[in-house]
């Protein structure tokens, strides 16, 4: 049971092996390999479409594949029934029982595995007591907040002790301000717990803020994996640097390669990239990716490797930043944002500003 | 809301008011004071209740006949809507086709066509017979049998869509949440299903069972006479005892034994919520 010691329990582990479903002649997951380490928090990160609520409920045993399989901890899980795998799971909407009380709620996984509720009772009340909601115990789930009722489902999908929880996009149906509290306090739940969480999404911010693992999945395939820094830093493709934060790309022509870096021409521009020596060739295209936050804005010309003049099209006050959309003559329309309290330029439309960055600053993409 | 809004729709339902108050309450009332004033004022036709043999076994026969009816129509309603919840877009339609077809014949082609096929000569007894399943006929009509079946008939649709009606707002995701937690299939229907289709259910118990009391061309034809239930035997005491305060009589009993069912059922559930008024 949860008892607020420290990552005591070691996790479970997963694998999918070559795991594929396809719909008609639609192939919603398409052959996917997947590792997921003991109690590791393991995100699938895609659009809508990609595969990953579809890989979730493989996982979950509601999916039949139609080929491949999933071992838990090397045990062939493929065709187990749902309620043969003991997995806790989180649904979107949460999908308590409408006619039973949150106490009952949390009790059913125990009362199913053949626990009365005088036994169960001890395990509900912590189980309710670390997800904050000790004091609703009797409410109906129709008389508790959005909130409430995801801190009740996360109660109830953890109180019998599952070997994986499994998570669809939890936090959806909630505001803004609520969704960053509980992203804390799953992180918080999963370094007490030490359970493996596999957690679905297509909000970046809740994939990078989360979790140890990150996959971004396309079109039923994982397009790139890693730890969240790494991918944001480093994203291997257009699509990824696209979905994960924004990026500016740049597309060029190489000129000439010189000790890890090489310069390229955009738009009459020639500008300078270090690094991603195995992607390009001399003369051959290249795609640069730049994030807005790594461009630095000023009033007059910086000393910066790579530096272009642009327009102010339209920009964006959110209190901590800027956003701006810069017209610029070589590069067409970039955007750039800084925080507001150190802004060295005056904003305002029609101003001409100058965007300055290192070769280092931006990164070497794949141009799909 | 805004009052002269609402007064507009008081105008508006205006007619069928007054369509119900002249024909419908009028005569109800009626037929009330009918019942105490017929041969003579006084309570006399309601003692028959308590002393007269006959009036018993056609009140048990009636209660018998209703009870069965409508556990029989529940159980196969819920089966029936349980399936069309759970098919497809095409085989839905087309099962919600073949449940209400049967609301656009005739109650009384329905029954003659029950009659033609349990008949001792009709269709069921003769084939069983040639497939020598039996030697003698079976005795399926002119007897509680054939009332049940004819009545089961008719009151099916009844049953089925408030039931279906009712687990269209039941959410899939509710039983795949009790299998993830280690629900078997039977268990998921059992404690999360089936408590959320209560509703639906005592929705339909009500109607076909309210139905059920006063129903009269199946019973009076698929019983022959030997199945003799309430609202047959008003129509005879009307038309050939011409004994119109005990068909009053019998007719108001029925009409409180309604309100009765509705009270005791009342007591156990919210009826508002059951009939969608909240």
């Amino acid at each position: 049971m949860p008892d607020g010691s420290t990552g005591a329990r070691s996790g479970h582990a997963l694998s999918l092996r070559n795991l594929s479903k396809v719909y008609g002649s639609l192939a919603a997951v398409d052959g996917v390999d997947l590792d997921v380490p003991r109690g590791s928090f393991l995100t699938l990160l895609g659009p809508s479409g990609s595969g990953k609520t579809t890989i979730l409920m493989a996982i979950a045993g509601f999916v039949e594949p139609s080929g491949g399989s999933i071992l838990l901890d090397d045990k062939d899980i493929t065709r187990f029934p749902p309620d043969k795998r003991n997995f806790g799971m989180v649904f979107q909407g949460y999908a308590l029982f409408p006619h039973m009380t949150v106490a009952d709620n949390i009790w059913f996984p125990l009362k199913v595995r053949g626990v009365s509720k005088a036994d169960a009772s001890a395990k509900i009340k912590s189980a309710l007591e670390l997800v904050q909601m000790g004091h609703l115990a009797e409410r109906y789930p129709s008389q508790l907040s959005g909130g409430q009722q995801q801190r009740v489902a996360l109660a109830r999908a953890i109180v019998f002790e599952p070997d994986l929880l499994l998570l669809d996009e939890p936090l959806s149906a909630l505001d803004k301000k609520l969704r960053a509290d509980l992203q804390w306090e799953l992180k918080s739940l999963h370094q007490r717990l030490g359970t493996t969480f596999i957690y679905v999404t297509h909000d970046q911010e809740e994939a990078l803020s989360m979790s140890d693992t990150i996959i971004i999945l396309r079109d039923g395939k994982i397009e790139q994996q890693g730890q969240p820094g790494a991918l944001y830093e480093k994203p291997a493709t257009r699509f990824v640097a696209d979905f994960l934060g924004k990026s500016n790309f740049l597309q060029g022509t190489v000129g000439e390669k010189k000790d890890g870096a090489f310069t390229y021409v955009c738009g009459g521009q020639p500008l300078v990239q270090v690094g991603a020596a195995e992607h390009t060739k001399v003369n051959g295209d290249v795609v640069v990716a730049l994030r807005p936050e790594k461009i630095a804005l000023s009033a007059e010309r910086p000393a910066a490797t790579n530096a272009v003049s642009g327009k102010i099209t339209a920009f964006n006050y959110y209190g901590s930043a800027y956003h701006f959309q810069v017209q610029t003559e070589a590069l067409g329309e970039l955007i750039a944002t800084t925080p507001a309290w150190t802004c060295q330029i005056e904003p305002s439309i029609g101003n001409t500003i100058w965007l300055g960055w290192e070769p280092d600053a931006s990164v070497v993409v794949r141009d799909r | 809301m805004h009052a002269s809004l609402r007064r507009v729709y008081w105008w508006l339902i205006a007619p069928a008011v007054l369509l119900m108050l002249v024909f419908y309450i009028y005569p109800l009332i009626q037929v009330l004071w009918i019942s105490v004033t017929d041969p003579v004022p006084g309570l006399g036709n309601y003692s028959e209740l308590i002393d007269r043999a006959l009036i018993h076994r056609i009140w048990m026969t009636t209660i018998r006949v209703c009870v069965i009816t409508t556990v029989i129509t529940v159980v196969c309603g819920y089966i029936v809507a349980y399936t069309m919840a759970q098919v497809g877009e095409r085989q839905r339609t087309w099962m919600m086709f073949c449940v209400l077809l049967t609301f656009w014949l005739s109650v009384l082609i329905r029954a003659f066509a029950w009659v033609m096929l349990l008949r001792t000569q009709g269709l069921i007894n003769t084939g069983l017979q040639e497939l020598g399943l039996i030697d003698q006929p079976l005795r399926l009509v002119r007897n509680e049998f054939g009332v049940i079946v004819g009545m089961v008939h008719f009151m099916l649709p009844l049953a089925v869509l408030p039931i279906y009606s009712n687990m269209t707002g039941i959410q899939d995701r509710l039983v795949s949440a009790a299998r993830g937690l280690g629900a078997s299939p039977w268990v998921a229907f059992k404690d999360v299903y089936l408590p959320l289709s209560k509703p639906g259910l005592i929705a339909a118990t009500i109607l076909v069972f309210v139905f059920s009391l006063g129903f009269f061309i199946t019973p009076a034809l698929l019983g022959g006479g030997k199945v003799v239930m309430i609202s047959e035997y008003i129509q005879v005491s009307f038309e050939e005892t011409l004994r119109w305060g005990q068909a009053t009589m019998l007719a108001s009993t029925l009409l409180f034994s309604v309100f009765l069912s509705l009270a005791l059922v009342a007591r156990f559930v919210d009826l508002k919520k059951v009939f969608g008024a909240r």
